[in-house]
């Protein structure tokens, strides 16, 4: 049985799995359900500084996109941090931690970009006895106007200067989140690595409207018919945050800085994508969100199942293993050809494959009496439109053609060597191969 | 509540009111909006769609399910009843099983196709629930057709006439509209008086005169029409049924299933209909079934549908043959009528077990029976009719009868699988093409 036992910077979980900073860890009612259900760690939801509570809207704060039969895929959201006493907040931390010594307990923060700011708040943190914090350099919405937030992870002489704050004042790991709302995600999180962080987390939510009221041109979530921007998040955004979290573990400048992975994961397969992109744990707000805490269940059962099939004895053990496969698109093979092939067996004859390659392909698939569809591979350039469209899964599979074969399409023979485009004769700037 | 099922004879009122409103109810009840979010969204939106092919009035299936899905479902209903004007009807009627949902790939995929009836129904339901007409009139042609029979391919070619500019009068038989969609289909898949609603809705397009009692051949005649109008179409339907040529025959309580259909279809009250103890009814199409059904439900006690095939061979689709047997219909194949036994009424039927190949086999056998309802075929009625093949109009291409300016379509011509839907594709068919004629 393998061992889903985490070790992320020196904090201790029985799981990867861990709730994010958000609504379902804003107090110790919400978090004992959640390590009563299996949670390997929390987040608790962002604190501020002292003194009068912020305040939230008190209309919708999330908006949301469906896929079919309304399966949530988008939810975006306008809350802000906490906004419940400060004390209250480091009092419950303080409780639950001490009931489940053996969950992680991080304490995520957010307070003016000023070292006195850092230096009160910090030390109250410290003694609740949660493992570490998480600083949240990300929130993108009603925090940021007020020059926190996404307004300190988009600079990335703020974070690593605040990131110092914490380490200097605070004995225990210190994670930076990042907001994805950047440019360049190497950026923050070489400043956050500059400043002396532990580890970094992302992504945090995406700048978003998720849909306007056609009756009364008000984006929603609408507070009296207006709508601010919301933070993105659900299994839409995972496609981004892997995206950024292999930046960070490829660059030379960031590799094997340790990552928090969050954005979107919403079964045990996208936390094992992100942890074979170099996440040493997961974080999930959203799906928590949609099914209630029981999820994680099935997480566990599925982590483990996949890595006893693989046999992966813990988590170490594929931990960053795709990262070296992320490389720049001039570095991919061009000597490898595929074809689309049909399982006639498996196909239900929709059409939507001839249809995707007909109208916007490349006129690949053939249709004939009876509804039969048939690959051309004298067409067929091997995109995958067709296996992304198609409704019943392994129908249509990209088969690679064998070195020496000839390539019906080019009329040239299947080269078995590696070559990428910086040697191809059509680059301008090409070299030598050597 | 003086009869019960088990009292004999012929009798009216076996059962309390309460069991014939839930008796007689909708078979399929309506999706609800939420339903038909789920089910349009199983819709694959297939290329070239085999639903389409496999509908006789091709409508475009995959668009209207989105239509639904993406919130619009009066457009939806648009796109049906454009091809269908009888949309409403056929989403109730036609026998989805043998046409766009057993094509669907999620039939093939799952076994279970999208519902698209059900879809259709809630389309054009929500539209036909406003009372609005979605077409309106070319400018008047100056052209006058007449229609024969305000059935199914009757309406469906006087809407397009109508909707075409032309002046449109149809003929019917009956008191009442509608034809088999009134007279002919079993209660409990229109109930609530959809089929006079959807004639009230279709006839809004204007341009449309029912004249009412007036039959072929006795009220009219082919020839007056011809005179009186620029065109004639024929959808009169099968106006005779055959005969039961066996010994007792013709003894009390052996009816036309098509009659006991219409006579329940018009009942007030269906407390006061009167049905056998032990029915038996005689064939093996839909009407067989219709007939059987609802004799079950207005409370006899045993009814059989007796086959001369076996089950493959029957009209009725395998849908409706389950049906019958979930009401507890006993369906008894391979055999044949040969005498009806009683005296004055009915008390029994014999028939004789016949081999696949209807050869005999001379074992017989004898069922009790109060009512013995015939549903052995339909024939077509009427004289100086256009010239006939195998009993019905012969036709070519959209409906054309041997007679110039006629044209023919529905169950009384050649072609087409005697359902609803194939009726309005006829009726739809014939009406562009007498109008090409017309104008020509």
């Amino acid at each position: 049985m393998a061992n889903l036992q985490s070790d992320f910077v020196g904090i201790k979980s029985p799981n990867p799995f861990w709730l994010a900073s958000a609504p379902p860890t804003d107090k110790e009612y919400n978090v004992r359900r959640a390590f009563e259900a299996g949670w390997g760690g929390v987040v608790w939801k962002t604190l501020g500084s002292e003194g009068p509570p912020v305040v939230n809207v008190n209309g919708p704060r999330y908006g949301a996109i469906y896929g079919a039969d309304r399966r949530l895929l988008g939810l975006n959201n306008i809350e802000l941090i906490t906004d419940r006493d400060l004390y209250t907040n480091l009092e419950e931390i303080k409780r639950v931690k001490a009931d489940y010594p053996d969950r992680a307990m991080i304490v995520s923060i957010m307070v003016p970009c000023e070292e006195e700011a850092w230096k009160a708040i910090l030390p109250l943190v410290e003694d609740t006895g949660a493992d570490g914090i998480e600083l949240n350099f990300g929130c993108p919405h009603g925090m940021s106007e007020r020059g926190m937030g996404a307004a300190v992870g988009q600079v990335p002489e703020y974070i690593e200067m605040v990131t110092r704050w914490c380490k200097q004042y605070y004995s225990k790991p210190v994670i930076v989140k990042l907001t994805p709302n950047i440019t360049d995600i190497r950026k923050p999180a070489a400043a956050a690595k500059a400043g002396g962080a532990d580890a970094v987390s992302l992504i945090n939510t995406i700048n978003s409207i998720t849909s306007v009221n056609l009756d009364t041109m008000s984006p929603e979530p609408s507070i009296d018919g207006k709508g601010s921007h919301g933070g993105y998040c659900g299994p839409a955004v995972k496609p981004i945050a892997m995206s950024m979290v292999s930046e960070i573990a490829r660059n030379p400048e960031t590799h094997g800085l340790p990552i928090s992975g969050i954005g979107g994961v919403t079964t045990w397969r996208d936390a094992a994508e992100f942890i074979t992109l170099g996440c040493g744990n997961v974080q999930v707000c959203t799906a928590a969100m949609t099914y209630g805490f029981k999820i994680v269940q099935e997480m566990i059962s599925g982590l483990s199942e996949w890595m006893d099939e693989k046999g992966h004895a813990s988590i170490e053990d594929f931990r960053g293993a795709a990262v070296p496969n992320v490389t720049d698109w001039q570095y991919l093979n061009l000597n490898y050809v595929a074809k689309a092939k049909i399982n006639q067996d498996l196909c239900i004859s929709c059409g939507r494959c001839f249809a995707a390659c007909e109208d916007t392909s490349h006129q690949a698939i053939s249709m004939s009496e009876g509804r039969v569809f048939e690959v051309i591979d004298d067409e067929c350039v091997a995109c995958n439109l067709c296996v992304n469209v198609c409704p019943v899964e392994d129908c249509i599979t990209m088969e690679a053609m064998a070195p020496g074969a000839v390539d019906p399409r080019t009329g040239k023979v299947v080269e078995p060597d590696y070559a990428n485009w910086t040697t191809h004769p059509n680059n301008p700037t090409a070299t030598a191969a050597e | 509540m003086t009869q019960s099922p088990f009292s004999p004879g012929v009798a009216a009122g076996r059962l309390d009111d309460a069991s014939y409103a839930e008796n007689f109810s909708d078979l399929h009840p309506a999706l609800d909006a939420h339903e038909a979010l789920v089910a349009a969204d199983r819709c694959y939106f297939c290329h070239d769609a085999p639903c389409i092919t496999a509908c006789p009035t091709d409508i475009d299936i995959p668009l209207f399910i989105r239509q639904i899905a993406t919130g619009t479902p009066d457009a939806a209903a648009k796109t049906i009843l454009s091809q269908n004007i009888m949309g409403g009807m056929c989403a109730r009627v036609c026998p989805t099983e043998t046409l766009c949902e057993e094509a669907c790939v999620r039939e093939a995929a799952e076994g279970k196709p999208v519902l698209i009836g059900q879809l259709q129904r809630f389309a054009t339901d929500h539209l036909q629930a406003q009372g609005v007409h979605p077409f309106s009139r070319a400018a008047v042609t100056g052209k006058t057709v007449a229609v024969v029979g305000a059935g199914p391919a009757g309406l469906s070619c006087a809407h397009r006439l109508a909707m075409l500019g032309h002046e449109v009068t149809v003929y019917d038989a009956r008191p009442k509209p509608g034809g088999l969609n009134e007279y002919g289909i079993a209660a409990y898949k229109t109930p609530e008086g959809f089929a006079q609603a959807e004639v009230d809705w279709l006839l809004k397009i204007g341009g449309i005169t029912i004249a009412h009692d007036r039959a072929l051949g006795t009220d009219v005649t082919l020839a007056t029409l011809q005179a009186e109008h620029d065109a004639v179409f024929l959808g009169l339907g099968l106006g005779g049924v055959n005969a039961l040529e066996v010994e007792g025959g013709d003894r009390d309580g052996v009816l036309d299933a098509v009659d006991f259909i219409a006579d329940l279809r018009q009942a007030g009250d269906l407390a006061a209909l009167p049905v056998g103890r032990d029915v038996v009814v005689i064939g093996g199409g839909m009407t067989a079934v219709d007939a059987a059904v609802q004799a079950k439900l207005l409370g006899a006690l045993n009814v059989t549908l007796a086959y001369r095939r076996g089950r493959d061979r029957m009209n009725a689709s395998v849908f409706e043959q389950d049906l019958a047997a979930s009401k507890g219909v006993r369906i008894m194949t391979h055999v044949v009528p040969v005498a009806v036994h009683g005296n004055g009424s009915v008390r029994e039927i014999e028939f004789e077990y016949v081999n696949p190949d209807m050869s005999s086999t001379g074992e017989l056998v004898r069922v009790p029976a109060d009512q013995v309802l015939r549903a052995i075929g339909q024939t077509l009625e009427g004289a100086d009719l256009p010239a006939l093949e195998r009993g019905k109009i012969a036709v070519t291409g959209a409906g054309r009868t041997s007679v110039d300016g006629v044209w023919a379509g529905g169950d009384c011509a050649t072609g087409g699988d005697d359902l609803t839907v194939t009726a309005v594709a006829e009726g739809r068919d014939a009406a562009m093409d007498i109008h090409a004629s017309l104008m020509g």
